[in-house]
């Protein structure tokens, strides 16, 4: 359930936002993230932030998937 | 003078002949379309193709194009695909009394720019207008005429085992440049729709080669529709790429955001074509000359013949079926 | 951050897929709760990845498919009262209710519009000030926050034609009755990630303590979930049952306050009769007292009539987890997406229009 997309706050006016989501803006509303700033990733669904994405665990993530794959032969997944 | 379009203007008198001179004529006029006779009249030599659409958007004014242009190039992509050169298009207004008269102004001047990109010419028309509430502003309905040249044998049936499937850009642009105009969706993005006349580039590929099987433009229903449909004509499958389907960043976003798939999503100004593997290349570096094929890509084959199916390599390299559209496709949150 | 695309990399995917198979020594059958994750299994093909010994289960989360009947029934008759526009997400539109769904209440005259938030169902009220707004308030504990924040916008605003039909469900107290009822075996489940963005993954502690199942939250790209089974396949080889986070840039343990705040402001727990599960106790939410004003139940005069339920589907056990859609005997022959007869085939994350769609080709 629940179809949600990180997107860029680019601007602010009180609880309102503009965000960036991969080349379109939206209008979006902060009320459930009033500690979201310009600058931040938010989670957006249904039109509202739900969540702010935190940059240094998504990167500390994708490093632990790029140990993994690591020394693995670029061979077909499926043997 | 009323600055909207009244009752009157359908009437068939004084008023209906306003229109049709100073509106429409005035614009579009040719030699075929100027006598006003209750049929038009040309030569015609070869293989004929004859085809009609019937164009309804809403909002009628979208990023990149309005109806007026929607209902050319449509019917102009449609004989087009079928290898003819389109020649002669006919123009029927349905509107709803109401319009504003600048709208219908801009509608014509639009139909106007994109016959002559084309080069077909409007030879006959007609125009109604209904009460308010019997239609949603302007409906547009074009047929048009083409001849095919000999030698020419396009088909959706033609579709065989071995065929590379060339796609001529990215795909969902124009569903989602309109998308982003509705009520209740709207989202804000340079993205425009593609619509556009296809049948210089088409021209243009058939002279490169005579080994084009079949195309098709993926309107409505997106590429994965127009791919099952020739899939099921031709009692092929078709395996296509994930990763070779153009898709632009805006179209993969707005997908993204509204729970959409980009491989349903229309398309005014694409065409799918099905090629005999050895002359793909060479119509692959046709097609990226016009500027409505620089995108263009090999996004698959047609493989084994029997199951009519069309199935995805996806990004991770495993596979999956795609299916027909169903239904509109709206925006979910779920 | 190009977030869409890195957690899709397939580079990245193999090193996953091998350490799966490298702790996915025993058997064991792991459940994906939510439909956005039933969706990505399907539309990725990871089941295609995975070791035999694994098997991936759909759960019942997917807020379309366990609305019931008699939920449907009461949106469709909303709609028949005068002067009213319903605004509804684009998933509830096709959904059957008992005769008919919203797109034939369209059809025969009903103003039914899709919205992609209950922001433009306000701005809808706003614009239309002598009709009045009744949203179709679906969905979990993600979506309920922003239907409540709109319901505290509109009484700042003093709009009064905004209306709610509230048919909220959360998620942790159906959980619990499903694993309750004894009727799935299960050694870990796929905890939903969104809904954890708002409920913190302390909301699933209970089901590690109390039932000794693994629960790891994942997020939705597929390098999410191939990295949530791996820890789940981790703790099924040490034999733990611990809650872990396997989409740590968007959850954490405790969630989203704010939006926890929010929701228990404007709503408060209920019944609600889920889908193939039945009445659920508290697994619902209904508008507070002091919020009565803008609930479309109380305020309308509507008669939803008897609840009919269609013979043959089995949408209820598909939700449960106990068949799968092909075991349906009216999957793909009398039920099809253009034709559902449960809401499992017409939602797009139901797990029978997975099948469906994305079907064979996946196959083990």
């Amino acid at each position: 359930m629940c179809v949600a997309v990180p997107s860029l706050i680019t601007a602010l006016d009180g609880s309102d936002a503009v965000v960036d989501i991969g080349g379109i803006s939206r209008k979006t509303s902060l009320m459930l993230t009033p500690e979201a700033k310009i600058g931040d990733y938010v989670l957006i669904h249904a039109g509202y932030a739900i969540s702010i994405v935190d940059r240094e665990e998504a990167e500390a993530t994708l490093e632990l998937f790029r140990e993994l794959a690591d020394g693995i032969e670029p061979e077909e997944l499926i043997s | 003078m009323t600055d909207r379009i009244l009752l009157a203007h359908g009437s068939g008198g004084s008023l209906s002949h306003d229109i049709v001179n100073e509106g429409i004529l005035s614009v579009l006029g040719n030699p075929i379309l100027n006598k006003l006779d209750d049929s038009a009249v040309f030569d015609a030599k070869g293989k004929i193709a004859f085809t009609t659409d019937s164009h309804v958007v809403q909002p009628l004014f979208f990023p990149g194009g309005d109806i007026g242009k929607l209902s050319v190039c449509g019917t102009v992509n449609d004989l087009s695909v079928m290898g003819a050169t389109p020649l002669y298009l006919s123009l029927a207004l349905i509107i709803e009394e109401g319009l504003p008269i600048a709208d219908l102004k801009n509608v014509i001047n639009s139909i106007k720019e994109a016959a002559e990109e084309a080069g077909v010419k409007i030879v006959t028309g007609d125009t109604k207008v209904v009460n308010r509430g019997n239609a949603d502003k302007l409906f547009i309905n074009t047929a048009g005429i083409g001849i095919i040249a000999d030698g020419i044998n396009i088909s959706g049936h033609n579709a065989r085992p071995g065929n590379k499937i060339i796609l001529s850009g990215t795909i969902g642009d124009h569903g989602i440049a309109v998308l982003s105009k509705r009520e209740g969706i709207g989202f804000e993005t340079k993205l425009q729709s593609d619509s556009a006349p296809l049948n210089k580039m088409i021209a243009e590929m058939i002279q490169v080669s005579n080994k084009i099987n079949c195309m098709r433009d993926p309107t409505r229903g997106g590429l994965s529709s127009t791919l099952n449909e020739i899939a099921g004509q031709s009692g092929v499958s078709i395996r296509i790429d994930e990763d070779k389907i153009p898709v632009r960043r805006e179209v993969a976003a707005a997908c993204e955001m509204l729970g959409l798939d980009p491989l349903y999503i229309a398309n005014e100004g694409k065409v799918v074509v099905v090629v005999e593997a050895e002359d793909a290349d060479k119509i692959l570096e046709q097609m990226k000359k016009n500027k409505y094929g620089q995108n263009a890509a090999i996004i698959g084959e047609v493989t084994e013949k029997h199951a009519a199916r069309v199935t995805l390599k996806t990004a991770l390299g495993t596979s999956r079926i795609v299916d027909m559209l169903v239904g509109e496709p709206l925006p979910r949150i779920c | 951050m190009t977030e869409l695309s890195s957690f899709r990399q397939s580079d990245m995917a193999k090193g996953l897929v091998e350490s799966i198979k490298r702790h996915a020594l025993k058997e064991a059958r792991y459940m994906e709760f939510c439909g956005s994750h039933t969706v990505a299994v399907m539309r990725n093909g990871l089941r295609q990845l995975l070791p035999k010994t694994l098997t991936l289960t759909s759960g019942p989360g997917c807020p379309v498919c366990v609305t019931d009947n008699s939920e449907l029934d009461k949106a469709i008759a909303l709609a028949q009262v005068p002067d009213v526009i319903i605004t509804s997400f684009g998933d509830m539109i096709r959904v059957p209710g008992s005769h008919s769904n919203l797109q034939e209440a369209k059809a025969n005259g009903s103003d039914v519009r899709v919205v992609y938030s209950p922001l433009d169902a306000l701005q809808i009220a706003r614009t239309n000030p002598y009709k009045s707004v009744i949203f179709i308030a679906v969905g979990f504990e993600t979506t309920a926050p922003t239907v409540a924040a709109s319901i505290l916008q509109a009484k700042q605003e003093g709009l009064n034609n905004y209306y709610i039909l509230s048919l909220h469900k959360v998620c942790p107290p159906v959980i619990k009755a499903l694993l309750d009822s004894g009727e799935v075996n299960l050694q870990g489940l796929i905890c939903p990630g969104h809904v954890s963005a708002v409920i913190g993954a302390k909301a699933w502690d209970f089901i590690a303590k109390d039932y000794g199942i693994p629960c790891v939250v994942a997020g939705f790209e597929p390098l999410d979930i191939l990295q949530c089974i791996d820890m789940l396949a981790q703790q099924t080889a040490k034999g733990e049952a611990r809650v872990e986070i396997a989409y740590k840039r968007s959850v954490t343990h405790n969630g989203n306050i704010t939006a926890q705040r929010i929701l228990e402001q404007v709503f408060q727990p209920a019944a609600a009769s889920w889908r193939g599960m039945g009445d659920v106790p508290g697994s619902g939410l209904k508008l507070r007292p002091e919020f009565s004003a803008y609930d479309a139940e109380l305020k309308f005069d509507f008669d939803p009539g008897p609840t009919k339920i269609q013979k043959g589907c089995i949408c209820g056990e598909v939700l449960r987890g106990v068949k799968i859609p092909t075991e349906c005997k009216l999957f793909r022959k009398v039920c099809t997406p253009l034709n559902p007869i449960g809401p499992c085939m017409v939602s797009s994350e139901g797990s029978c229009a997975a099948y469906y769609h994305y079907g064979e080709s996946n196959d083990r």
